[in-house]
């Protein structure tokens, strides 16, 4: 690779002393890179064109349209906008998401480190390691199925146990109180092994010698825990923070299978308000701008989190 | 030779993009090939796929090939279809849909057909037919079946409770004090410690068997729900049926219905609407939770199957005007607007609406077909099976049937309702929220 990016240039600047006399070497390398970038960029570049960056630009264009999927879209300007900013069911789809995300993420993030620390110190067999992902090999669908049968009201096993233990039933996906906890705890359970995999892997990028030293210096396992691990992983707990939340954001499938936004509309996530609007509804100009809007808060949450955690920094530099 | 070459070419482009447009027109080609054919309930798979095998021996011609989607992805697996070209040429299709589908011009108008078919509309159960004649007064459908609503109930559990099946058949309901029927429901129930629910010292925070069973809030319908009761007061959906533009949820009559029936809640009578979420109704009255079940005619072959219960049959109660009610829903099977194979699609339709297919469905008991001659039959067959469906065609025969309520926008009314009605029938709010929700209803019609 690196020979023929070296000679190439080279070796046409032989072929034509006469145009290429007054090129430096330097923009003939580029240009030759271009083309070979291009290629290797191709298949991605492609896919995301074709899968991202169209539909995202129409469906830009349809928030600004009336359109029911069978007619033509007809542009309506901010209508759509100004109809969602006066929408109650659209405010309470951010709260109850925001309630989704708060709980979701708090005790993802607090549970896989713990289990990062464990897989790292205590958990050295790739058995166990192993089974930690286990939950998340599975597709959500099933996960919240079998979530969903465990925990039903009447013949759920859990309720059974409760009712052993003496305790009145809990209808978790009955009761609006019970709904959105519920629901961010299967998914916390889900993700909490793969989020831990993250972080382990950040973990596992500490030099050792830093634990050594510290050791040396007689620190205890908790302020070694303080100034040299969560410093030093920041960056990824960043990232893992990012990409959590922004998929967080996004809860739909759990939903969608379960309690389809009720009770009355304390499930009524956002995007399950954006797909009940567009595919049920027929109303796909108004599920759109709320998709534009739902974008629009994950790129600010994105940025505040990089900016203000500094994610692209590390400490070790 | 050049020139000639070209203008066969050009010729030839022409035919081609021609029969392309013409694709949907009728040729006699096109009562060829195979076509496809949809529908959601698993139930009734083998008597269609009889209907189809019956129908391709009397016409070698043409296949039929059916593809059976359950009714929670149904329709949105159609409505991608349409856009994607890739719909079945014909499709079993429900009343709170088709209007929608109708207006965007993606089923076929079969007037035509229909005439110069000679199809006997009046064969049909009455008014299933004129359901299917849409806003623009064309024709989308031909009639297949019917359902009403009946009381499913356990029998041994009114033996143990001193109450006959002639009480059963006999129930008067009123918003006020819920009539017989109440007293009923009430009685039926029963405590952990065995106390029924009109007893003194009646436990309603530890109920072990509810009187009646919950399906749902009902939302814009309460098709199996409360609509058997409400529409007893003379209260109805809509202005007219079919095609109404305005909603009555804001109706005192209405209203004071839902009140009584969320009341039930409260009084230990029914299961609270947070446990109903998840186990379907039909399951935990097999469990024996509750005693009486208000449900379809499409559920009798799950009550009446369920093994070790003895289930009766009763009709809904009568009401303040001295009449039952039960909602009147009938399902036709429609052709998409965009087949390409028309002639084929209209000969399986109008096969499909007659007496050999409807009498093979008719046999197996499942569900009522359209036609009088065909309902009958059923009925005789669900006799020979042992169960008494009188409960569910009496209220046919009596004309105490209302039509299930058909308007634009249906599944925003849903949308709107859904919520509403759950916040009252869980005791959230009171049904006078209703007006609320009833004007944003009546916003979608302006």
């Amino acid at each position: 690779m690196m020979t023929t990016l070296t000679k190439n240039p080279a070796a046409r600047s032989d072929q034509r002393p006469a145009r290429s006399g007054r090129i430096r070497r330097g923009g003939i390398r580029r240009y030759g890179d271009l083309k070979i970038a291009l290629f290797f960029i191709a298949p991605a570049m492609i896919g995301f064109v074709l899968f991202y960056v169209v539909p995202t630009i129409r469906g830009i264009y349809l928030s600004f349209t009336e359109y029911n999927i069978l007619g033509d879209p007809e542009w309506v300007g901010l209508d759509n906008y100004a109809a969602i900013a006066k929408d109650p069911l659209f405010w309470n789809s951010l709260a109850v998401t925001g309630q989704y995300v708060l709980m979701n993420i708090v005790l993802q993030t607090a549970l896989a480190l713990g289990l990062a620390l464990l897989m790292d110190r205590v958990a050295k067999s790739t058995l166990v390691r192993g089974a930690l992902l286990l939950p998340y090999l599975m597709s959500n669908v099933i996960a919240a199925l079998l979530w969903f049968w465990m925990l039903d009201y009447q013949i759920g096993i859990v309720n059974q146990f409760i009712e052993w233990a003496g305790l009145p039933r809990v209808a978790f996906f009955g009761s609006e109180e019970w709904a959105i906890p519920t629901q961010a705890l299967i998914n916390t359970w889900r993700h909490m092994g793969y989020t831990a995999l993250l972080i382990f892997a950040g973990l596992q990028s500490i030099p050792q010698h830093l634990y050594e030293v510290a050791k040396l210096d007689g620190a205890s396992p908790f302020q070694t825990f303080r100034k040299i691990t969560m410093p030093l992983l920041r960056p990824v707990l960043v990232l893992v923070l990012v990409v959590t939340v922004i998929g967080s954001f996004q809860v739909f499938d759990t939903v969608a299978v379960t309690t389809q936004g009720g009770p009355v509309n304390a499930t009524r996530v956002i995007q399950y308000y954006i797909y009940q609007r567009a595919f049920t509804e027929s109303d796909f100009g108004y599920g759109s701008a709320i998709a534009v809007i739902l974008f629009l808060i994950l790129a600010l949450v994105a940025f505040i989190q990089m900016k203000f955690l500094k994610g692209n920094e590390s400490d070790l530099d | 030779m050049k020139k000639s070459l070209g203008t066969v070419a050009v010729a030839a482009a022409m035919a081609l993009s021609l029969s392309a447009c013409g694709g949907s027109g009728s040729s006699a080609e096109s009562a060829k090939g195979e076509i496809s054919y949809w529908l959601w309930d698993a139930n009734q798979l083998p008597a269609y796929q009889q209907c189809a095998d019956d129908f391709t021996k009397a016409n070698p011609d043409i296949k039929v090939k059916i593809t059976q989607r359950g009714w929670d992805d149904y329709w949105s697996t159609l409505t991608n279809g349409f856009v994607g070209g890739t719909a079945p040429d014909v499709f079993t299709n429900h009343l709170g849909r088709y209007g929608e589908l109708a207006e965007n011009k993606q089923l076929l108008p079969i007037d035509d057909a229909v005439k110069k078919d000679n199809v006997d509309l009046a064969a049909y159960n009455e008014g299933l037919a004129d359901l299917w004649v849409g806003q623009d007064g064309k024709r989308y459908g031909l009639p297949k079946d019917w359902d009403t609503i009946g009381l499913f109930y356990n029998k041994a559990m009114l033996a143990k409770a001193g109450i006959s099946e002639d009480q059963m058949k006999n129930l008067t309901w009123n918003p006020q004090d819920g009539g017989t029927y109440e007293k009923v429901i009430a009685h039926l129930t029963v405590d952990k410690s065995g106390k029924r629910g009109d007893e003194a010292g009646f436990d309603k925070n530890n109920v072990a068997v509810y009187g009646l069973g919950l399906n749902g809030g009902g939302d814009s319908s309460g098709q199996t729900e409360w609509s058997y009761f409400t529409n007893t007061t003379g209260w109805s959906h809509t202005d007219k049926n079919p095609w109404g533009t305005h909603y009555n949820y804001d109706d005192p009559k209405f209203q004071a219905s839902i009140d009584w029936f969320a009341g039930l809640v409260k009084k230990g009578y029914m299961p609270k609407l947070e446990s109903t979420v998840g186990a379907a109704m039909a399951d935990t009255f097999a469990a024996g939770k509750s005693a009486i079940n208000a449900h379809g005619s499409w559920m009798i072959g799950q009550y009446t199957g369920y093994k070790g219960i003895e289930v009766g049959i009763a009709p809904t109660p009568t009401g303040p005007e001295g009449k039952r009610a039960s909602m009147f829903n009938g399902l036709a099977d429609s052709i998409w607007a965009g087949t390409k194979k028309k002639d084929a699609a209209i000969k399986w339709v109008e096969y499909l609406a007659s007496a050999p297919c409807q009498d093979v469905v008719a046999s197996k008991a499942v569900v009522f077909p359209a036609l009088k001659a065909s309902s009958d039959k059923a009925a005789a067959a669900f006799k020979a099976k042992g169960v008494d469906v009188t409960a569910f065609t009496e209220q046919v025969k009596n004309k105490t049937t209302f039509l299930y309520p058909i308007t634009d926008n249906t599944a925003k009314v849903k949308g709107i309702m859904e919520p509403a009605m759950d916040a009252v029938v869980s005791g959230k709010q009171p049904a006078s929220s209703l007006t609320e929700a009833n004007n944003q209803v009546n916003a979608l019609f302006k």
